[in-house]
């Protein structure tokens, strides 16, 4: 049993004061997620992300299609027992602290009384929120409150977590721990659904991937899946602060940096390449095949011919 | 009812708290304490009835204007900031949320209206030296104010659910000095003829007949309110604001979040 199930799940808006006219928001998606998987939903701005997340959370309605969350429908109010959602660039109750809009939230969750104050002293340790429990969120930075928004995600300790752009705000630090937190969530046999559009978090966390571009799904598979994909060339690299004549006319691109060179050539040339090399006496540090970044494939599926018109997101 | 009704009215009764809205007291307060002060020097005779007179009054316009501008952004506020988000992305359904914003700004209006009320009997202890028999009228006074609120914000909650705040506001206000003058209206619906009989009838009984819960006038001069008008007025503010509440909902329930 799929974690997430998505059948054919569209939406189109009408806009326009007078004369209405339709906007495609997302065409039919298709898309399973398994559970435990953490699975990367990407996409340039305004391709449909966040409207794909909205209609799962049930804050928009869909057009057409269905789509189940633990084999239960998204209409179906047990479903938000078990899941938790951090919105995009999150806002919260200027007027409250972390602890009361926690202890709110834990609340409405339906977290039982006796263990709501455990809960969320639990999760502002989890997320370096402690410090600040007592302070009003107006007096919060922008990666403050998206520490608090993922804490409030995984306060009731949701078996599925949507995530739109955790890592928007961060600082680098902030951004590793938020990545160390998927990956715990994921141990803890949680499923992570979260869109970004930073390719580095996706590649470096997610089991899979899917690509959306103006409402479209383009691609959908393992990371490793989508960029083994060998594009018949090796990169050799070796130490030395020179390029031997030699391998001038192997090497399609050479570059020096430092007391390393790193060289491509094509697979026809590699062996030739490596015994001009070793002729020379250089020492060979890594031979690897060059494969296909997550960020080319992307590339490529975005630009596929965009046959979509007045996609919003 | 469930109990999430009761967490979203409580914390909105926190937001309004927290966001000074009682403040509103301090400037009662002082109205008060001046005209205590300044009817004592310039009527006799009169001094409770002004005091009644004008205590009441500040109290229901002081509880509208926070009725209305609290009202129409109860929803529209939390759609714009995207608080609603993490709010409906959790076991609560869109009901509930209406219901417990809306019970949320009643509790801080009633708390509003109860400071106030012990701000008229004070000044009225001050200038009369002690109360009549007749000065509890004045708590059925603030009764028919307070269900005179729940009516407005019940109505500026309906207009949040699907238009802008500015002409929310200007709605909500509209249908308060329409109703105000309900009886006038009804009156008119009486001498007219054929379709504007029916046009105006029809208005009429559409607009809220806020007239009919004011008796500030009645109470200032010691008149008794009879029960028969206590338990209509009860019966119609609750139906009008129940209906107004149902129709929030139903907008709000087909309403997409963007």
């Amino acid at each position: 049993m799929p974690a997430i199930s998505i059948i054919e799940l569209e939406k189109t808006y009408s806009v326009g004061f007078w004369r209405k006219r339709p906007k495609i928001a997302l065409r039919p998606l298709t898309l399973n997620v398994a559970e435990g998987e953490i699975f990367g939903f990407l996409g340039p701005n305004g391709a449909g992300k966040t409207t794909t997340l909205k209609l799962l959370m049930g804050l928009i309605f869909p057009t057409g299609g269905s789509a189940r969350i633990l084999d239960m429908d998204i209409s179906d109010l047990r479903v938000k027992t078990q899941i938790g959602f951090l919105p995009e660039q999150p806002y919260f109750y200027d007027y409250l602290t972390p602890s009361e809009l926690l202890e709110y939230y834990a609340q409405l969750s339906g977290v039982p009384t006796p263990d709501r104050r455990r809960k969320v002293s639990q999760v502002l340790s989890r997320t370096g929120l402690q410090d600040a429990a007592g302070t009003q969120l107006r007096k919060f930075s922008k990666g403050m409150l998206q520490r608090v928004g993922i804490a409030q995600a995984i306060l009731h300790d949701p078996k599925v977590l949507f995530l739109d752009e955790p890592m928007s705000g961060l600082d680098p630090i902030g951004r590793r721990e938020v990545r160390d937190l998927m990956e715990e969530l994921k141990q803890q046999g949680k499923t992570v659904f979260f869109s970004t559009h930073i390719l580095s978090d996706a590649e470096s966390l997610c089991d899979r991937v899917a690509i959306i571009h103006q409402g479209e799904l383009r691609g959908v598979g393992a990371v490793e899946d989508l960029t083994s994909s060998v594009e018949g060339k090796a990169e050799i690299v070796w130490q030395g602060s020179s390029i031997p004549d030699s391998l001038n006319s192997l090497a399609t691109e050479c570059h020096v940096v430092g007391d390393t060179v790193r060289a491509v050539v094509r697979e026809a040339n590699q062996d030739a390449a490596i015994d001009a090399l070793r002729r020379e006496g250089l020492r060979i540090i890594s031979v690897t095949p060059v494969r296909t970044s997550l960020e080319e494939y992307f590339v490529r599926k975005v630009q596929v011919s965009q046959t979509a018109t007045g996609v919003i997101s | 009812m469930s109990a999430r009704v009761g967490y979203i009215a409580a914390n909105t009764f926190r937001e309004a708290v927290r966001d000074r809205v009682l403040y509103n007291l301090i400037a009662f307060a002082l109205l008060m304490s001046a005209a205590a002060i300044l009817v004592g020097q310039i009527s006799i005779g009169i001094e409770r009835l002004v005091v009644v007179n004008l205590g009441l009054t500040a109290i229901s316009l002081f509880g509208v204007v926070i009725a209305i501008f609290i009202g129409i952004s109860l929803v529209s506020k939390e759609i714009e900031k995207r608080t609603l988000y993490t709010v409906l992305s959790r076991p609560v359904q869109r009901w509930e949320f209406i219901l417990g914003k809306f019970l949320g700004l009643a509790g801080t209006l009633v708390v509003n209206t109860f400071f106030m009320a012990i701000g008229i009997f004070g000044a009225l202890l001050y200038v009369a030296h002690g109360f009549h028999t007749a000065d509890g009228w004045i708590v059925v006074a603030l009764y028919f104010i307070i269900l005179q609120f729940l009516m407005i914000t019940a109505v500026a909650l309906l207009f949040s659910s699907f238009s802008t705040p500015l002409l929310s506001a200007v709605f909500a206000f509209s249908l308060f000095i329409i109703g105000s003058f309900a009886a006038d209206l009804r009156g008119f619906a009486g001498m007219a003829q054929g379709f504007a009989h029916w046009l105006v009838t029809g208005a009429a009984y559409l607009l809220p007949n806020l007239s009919s819960l004011n008796v500030i006038t009645s109470v200032a001069h010691q008149q008794p309110i009879s029960a028969q008008l206590i338990l209509s007025n009860t019966i119609y503010a609750l139906v009008y604001a129940g209906m107004a509440i149902c129709g929030s909902v139903l907008i709000f329930e087909r309403r997409n979040l963007k």
